[in-house]
């Protein structure tokens, strides 16, 4: 959406093709971002008010199954025949949260109160953050690096942005259920963007959240439907057990399905079935194909301000190609 | 009882259902400062007192955090007091006034005889 804005500011006609039925991507599901709790919602309207640009033809419910060069133009048909074609194009095809119940031991998909991030995310946007049985939890853990960091899912790659996303939630949290005990396993924190490391102390200090290092082995429901977890406080030296309300599994960034799907057809897959794009140093944006670009998640893990910053990015390269190198 | 010469070893695991964290409660609410400990271990590396012994402030603060007190008195008694980890704690916590707080809240316990 920016990188469309951009360019249509820059008079040229911009098709920009939406898989979901409304543009957004998954800031959609948020209430607030990181670090800053702006406020996901007034974002989207900012961003959805620029596509109302005369240069850009939004097309939404939009599936993309074929991506290819046809002379000099580039082709994207869609799964009902429908061809879109222009002088370039810039893949910005995002990513897909990592699917839980391929971690069985944490028991996601079989017990209730064992729910993804993105979940509870919805519960926070509703304002209700209830158990399966319609309690309102007392204790809550958070596990990082679901489906990420993590050989067994074959992604050995760290998401970047779930450590700083489980401060956010567990903060959201503390907001909404004030006496809560909530309770963040991690393996390292990487606190690495601007005013990160500072929320992270907040956390601590304001919200007093406990961080256990020490990645939750097994999760299990009791008799009575709470949840029983399996850890050791690596810290402590010890084994550790703790019965919790509820578990919210921080669930990483895999590369999206059209990602790997156009990727794949244009010959850019890179590791993990994201894009490679030439070169991460100077050329971040180009790939191997002459007028194919990629921008945001499509590449690798990204937080929302690093995507929009590479989207400005994208939008600049593709005016290059497009006044001079074409 | 009669002494068979060995006995049943307690579990090792460290087990936040059961454990009495109220002692840790009453320690922040004095000194908030703990709440920010970030298990750097930079307290420990400079103690004067672990050059001789295998006394960890790190290690001392996880363990009464999790409300887990045993022998922790004992250990505590190994600080001396010099502060020198005040002064290397990267998160400006009050190592040394939390060490005393936490032998006060102890100590208050054994005379309150609160099993350790």
């Amino acid at each position: 959406m920016e990188a469309a804005y951009h360019l249509a500011r820059h008079d040229y006609y911009v098709t920009l093709l939406e898989k979901d039925a409304e543009t957004g991507g998954h800031i959609k599901k948020d209430k607030k971002l990181f670090p800053d709790f702006a406020d996901a919602g007034d974002i989207i309207q900012e961003l959805t008010r620029k596509m109302a640009h005369p240069n850009i033809d939004l097309i939404t419910s939009c599936n993309i199954n074929e991506l290819f060069r046809d002379g000099e133009k580039w082709c994207a048909k869609s799964n009902k025949d429908a061809c879109y074609s222009g002088d370039a194009v810039l893949l910005a095809t995002g990513f897909d949260t990592f699917d839980a119940s391929r971690k069985e031991e944490l028991g996601y998909g079989i017990y209730d109160n064992i729910i993804t991030s993105v979940e509870f995310e919805g519960k926070l946007k509703e304002g209700k953050i209830l158990t399966s049985e319609g309690n309102v939890p007392q204790r809550i853990a958070f596990l990082n690096c679901v489906g990420s960091r993590d050989e067994k899912t074959g992604n050995k790659y760290c998401s970047r942005v779930c450590c700083i996303n489980g401060v956010k939630l567990a903060i959201s949290l503390k907001e909404q259920i004030p006496n809560a005990d909530v309770y963040c396993f991690y393996i390292d924190l990487r606190m690495t963007g601007q005013n990160y490391e500072e929320l992270y102390r907040t956390s601590q200090e304001k919200y007093g959240i406990t961080f256990i290092r020490g990645r939750i082995s097994e999760a299990a429901a009791t008799f009575d439907n709470k949840i029983q977890l399996k850890s050791e406080d690596t810290l402590a030296g010890f084994p550790l057990k703790l019965t919790v309300d509820m578990l919210v599994l921080m669930v990483g960034i895999e590369s999206s399905t059209s990602t790997k799907l156009l990727a794949g057809q244009n010959h850019i897959k890179g590791d993990y079935g994201f894009a490679a794009s030439l070169g991460i140093n100077t050329q971040d944006n180009l790939t191997i194909q002459k007028g194919l670009f990629l921008a945001g998640t499509c590449k690798r893990p990204l937080s929302f301000s690093e995507t929009i910053a590479d989207a400005g990015a994208a939008s600049i390269r593709i005016l290059d190609y497009l006044k001079t190198d074409k | 009882m009669k002494d068979w010469g060995y006995k049943i070893s307690k579990p090792r695991t460290i087990d936040l259902d059961t454990a009495d964290t109220n002692r840790y409660s009453e320690l922040i609410e004095k000194l908030p400062s703990a709440k920010k400990c970030i298990m750097c271990g930079a307290c420990s590396a400079t103690c004067s007192a672990s050059n001789h012994t295998n006394f960890s402030f790190r290690q001392c603060h996880i363990m009464f955090r999790h409300g887990q007190y045993e022998n922790l008195s004992g250990e505590l008694d190994k600080c001396m007091l010099c502060g020198k980890c005040n002064l290397v704690c990267p998160r400006g916590v009050n190592t040394r006034a939390i060490i005393s707080h936490m032998r006060l809240l102890l100590l208050d316990m054994n005379n309150r005889n609160i099993a350790l």
